[in-house]
């Protein structure tokens, strides 16, 4: 069974399980809005916690600059976004965040006769090549990296995400990181000025785009490079060992995140230490009020998570998610008890 | 006289809901009024922040880049004023070609079920015009008819630089000549139901002073139904600018100023569709409005236009007589 046709059967049926939650409005259901990347896991968890306990959970996937929308104006009971808050817009705004899940992004590319894995890239090479620099398969500095890889003499079209997201958030967060000139022309943002290239609306425009287009290069989930069959490259970790995408590269990311001293779990997973990450991840944001007005709803919400990520990693690697590493959310249900709190400053997780 | 009185009540009955018919019709047709006005408001309130951060550099610059917060919209009013050109020169030939046949040439039996399909062309979803256009016209357009036009007009001083580039086969050009092929149902049915009320005597004496078929066509039937063709281009044109889907997929999406026919643009609305959603911040969004702005001015200059050109040639053809 393909991954995206699970992840499509899953958003029919959560679909069809909204509206009926919808009709019956038990007041215990638990309300989410946001990111559209963390949906089909959220789906699928939501369904099975829904038999388990009876409780069920009304997600809006409307994109993560919605869901902060919808969070700060209390209509949800979280948001969840693709793009972490920084601890003062956290602290302006009165929420707290937390990782739910992870994914990671790999570069796919559009060369006849070259294979999955075959071409190795590094975090200045793809910089170049987005900034319009780098113009050709053939150009120097790819050959200097691929000695006994054919590379044809073919214009680099590159392929970029036309809509707002979380998955450009993450690419041009790791471009920053890697590239100054990257960071001081274009810069990081859920859309940023791309210099060069054309645009896909969603991940299944740009694969679909370098899929059709010969000598391009994309960004993509890696769910939809699986899905669609596309030939991903090599990436060059921080460490300077050349990895291939699998969740074994993916989780030694998550691990090598230094989350124990970022502020508030604003940490962006890219370009994270250690010879096994795979430098571009990233994770998806779950936002909360720290002060609860309805403090029984937060702790519905809390309570589902925790049976994710106890009970909910099986699914989410079924689907090509990454979940959180143990440690991780340890740490995690620690900050629930240190920050969520009801009017009369109790700790609503305990 | 009981039989007198309830005629008369029932006239008065009658009258009141003559009045009660008058007045809702009225307050339907007041109704789409209040509904533009509500709309034009309302767009303006949207754009102000942007309005006032940007000024009138808003029309001149090439700008587009949401994390410096800087905001133009000439690539979005060249995107879609030269698909929509090109969506015309195609459409408005093949409309007239095809409504001409129609109503003068075709054999009787043939005219219902071309009529029929034409219909059915115009139903159509305009996403399926997309992917059609993306994954199956797209390729051909970069493997064949794209090199072609780089290799022989490229070279051309002046117009070779609407086409230079990679043959990618998505791009303004190939938006411009989806626009076209959709909005040809459009015009040729509101071609061929005008061409169809010319009184019969006025061709007729036509054919009988011995004109050919062009002649008839150019000279007496296009004169008596200008009006309607105008308003069915005019149609046409209104559908190709504010078209959305099938355009975001195959112009390319891309925020880059070009000339280049075969480069990827923007649309305004292909922008809206693809940015709206995750538009952070104020000026960002409101930019996004005051894009939503312009569209609804150049719609109603485009329609402002038409109708005095309409005003123009009715007034030439007073003179004459």
């Amino acid at each position: 069974m393909s991954v995206l046709k699970t992840r499509n059967l899953i958003l029919a049926s959560a679909m069809a399980y909204g509206m009926t939650v919808a009709t019956s409005a038990f007041s215990t259901d638990i309300t989410g809005a946001g990111s559209t990347f963390i949906y089909p896991v959220n789906a699928k968890w939501a369904e099975t916690y829904k038999m388990k306990t009876g409780i069920g959970l009304n997600y809006q996937s409307i994109g993560s600059g919605g869901g902060i929308k919808q969070i700060n104006a209390k209509t949800v009971d979280f948001g969840a976004s693709d793009m972490p808050l920084t601890p003062d817009e956290l602290k302006k705004a009165g929420l707290m965040q937390f990782p739910a899940v992870m994914g990671a992004e790999v570069l796919a590319v559009n060369l006849p006769g070259v294979k999955k894995g075959e071409i190795k890239l590094n975090g200045a090479l793809i910089a170049d090549i987005y900034l319009g620099k780098i113009k050709n398969w053939n150009d120097p500095a790819i050959k200097a990296l691929n000695p006994g890889v054919k590379l044809p003499d073919t214009k680099i079209t590159v392929v970029h995400r036309s809509d707002g997201s979380g998955t450009t958030f993450i690419f041009t967060n790791y471009l920053s990181k890697v590239s100054p000139e990257w960071k001081s022309k274009v810069g990081m943002g859920t859309s940023v000025d791309f210099p060069s290239g054309v645009g896909g609306k969603g991940n299944e425009g740009v694969a679909s785009y370098v899929q059709r287009i010969k000598g391009s290069i994309g960004y993509v989930e890696y769910a939809y490079a699986l899905q669609n069959n596309m030939v991903y490259t090599q990436l060059e970790s921080r460490d300077g060992t050349y990895l291939m995408p699998t969740m074994e590269t993916f989780q030694a990311a998550a691990a090598g995140a230094d989350w124990e001293h970022a502020s508030g779990f604003y940490e962006i997973l890219t370009n994270e230490e250690g010879k096994k990450s795979w430098p571009i991840t990233g994770a998806t944001f779950i936002l909360m009020h720290t002060m609860q007005d309805k403090p029984a709803n937060a702790k519905e919400v809390l309570k589902f998570y925790s049976w994710a990520f106890d009970n909910g990693a099986k699914i989410a690697e079924q689907l090509v998610y990454v979940p959180m590493p143990p440690s991780v959310v340890k740490l995690i249900k620690q900050s629930w008890h240190d920050k969520i709190k009801d009017t009369a400053g109790n700790s609503v997780w305990n | 006289m009981t039989k007198l009185k309830t005629t008369e009540s029932r006239e008065k009955f009658q009258a009141f809901l003559d009045l009660a018919f008058k007045l809702t019709t009225r307050f339907f047709a007041f109704a789409v009024l209040a509904l533009l006005a509500g709309i034009i408001i309302e767009l303006f309130i949207g754009a102000m922040p942007s309005i006032k951060t940007f000024g009138w550099k808003f029309f001149t610059s090439t700008d587009w880049d949401p994390v410096e917060v800087k905001f133009g919209s000439v690539i979005q009013v060249y995107g879609t004023l030269v698909t929509s050109l090109i969506a015309l020169l195609i459409g408005i030939p093949v409309s007239f070609g095809i409504a001409l046949y129609l109503t003068e040439l075709s054999p009787k039996w043939l005219k219902r079920p071309l009529g029929i399909a034409i219909e059915l062309l115009a139903g159509i979803p305009s996403i399926i015009y997309g992917m059609w256009g993306l994954f199956v016209f797209a390729p051909h357009l970069a493997d064949h008819f794209q090199p072609w036009l780089i290799d022989h007009l490229g070279p051309i001083p002046g117009i070779g630089m609407l086409f230079q580039g990679a043959p990618m086969g998505i791009g303004m050009l190939t938006a411009g000549i989806i626009l076209g092929i959709m909005i040809i149902p459009f015009i040729a049915s509101v071609m061929r139901d005008v061409f169809e009320i010319v009184p019969p005597t006025l061709k007729e004496s036509a054919y009988a002073v011995g004109c050919t078929t062009w002649e008839v066509v150019w000279n007496v039937v296009l004169p008596y139904t200008k009006i309607g063709v105008v308003g069915g281009i005019m149609l046409g044109l209104g559908r190709a600018l504010g078209e959305t889907m099938a355009v975001t997929f195959v112009i390319g999406n891309a925020q880059n100023f070009s000339f280049s026919l075969l480069d990827p643009g923007s649309s305004i609305a292909s922008t809206l569709a693809n940015e709206f959603n995750e538009a952070f911040g104020d000026v960002y969004t409101s930019a996004l409005i005051e894009l939503g702005l312009i569209m609804f001015v150049i719609t109603f200059i485009v329609l402002a236009l038409s109708k005095l050109l309409l005003f123009q040639l009715g007034k030439r053809e007073g003179e004459k007589t």
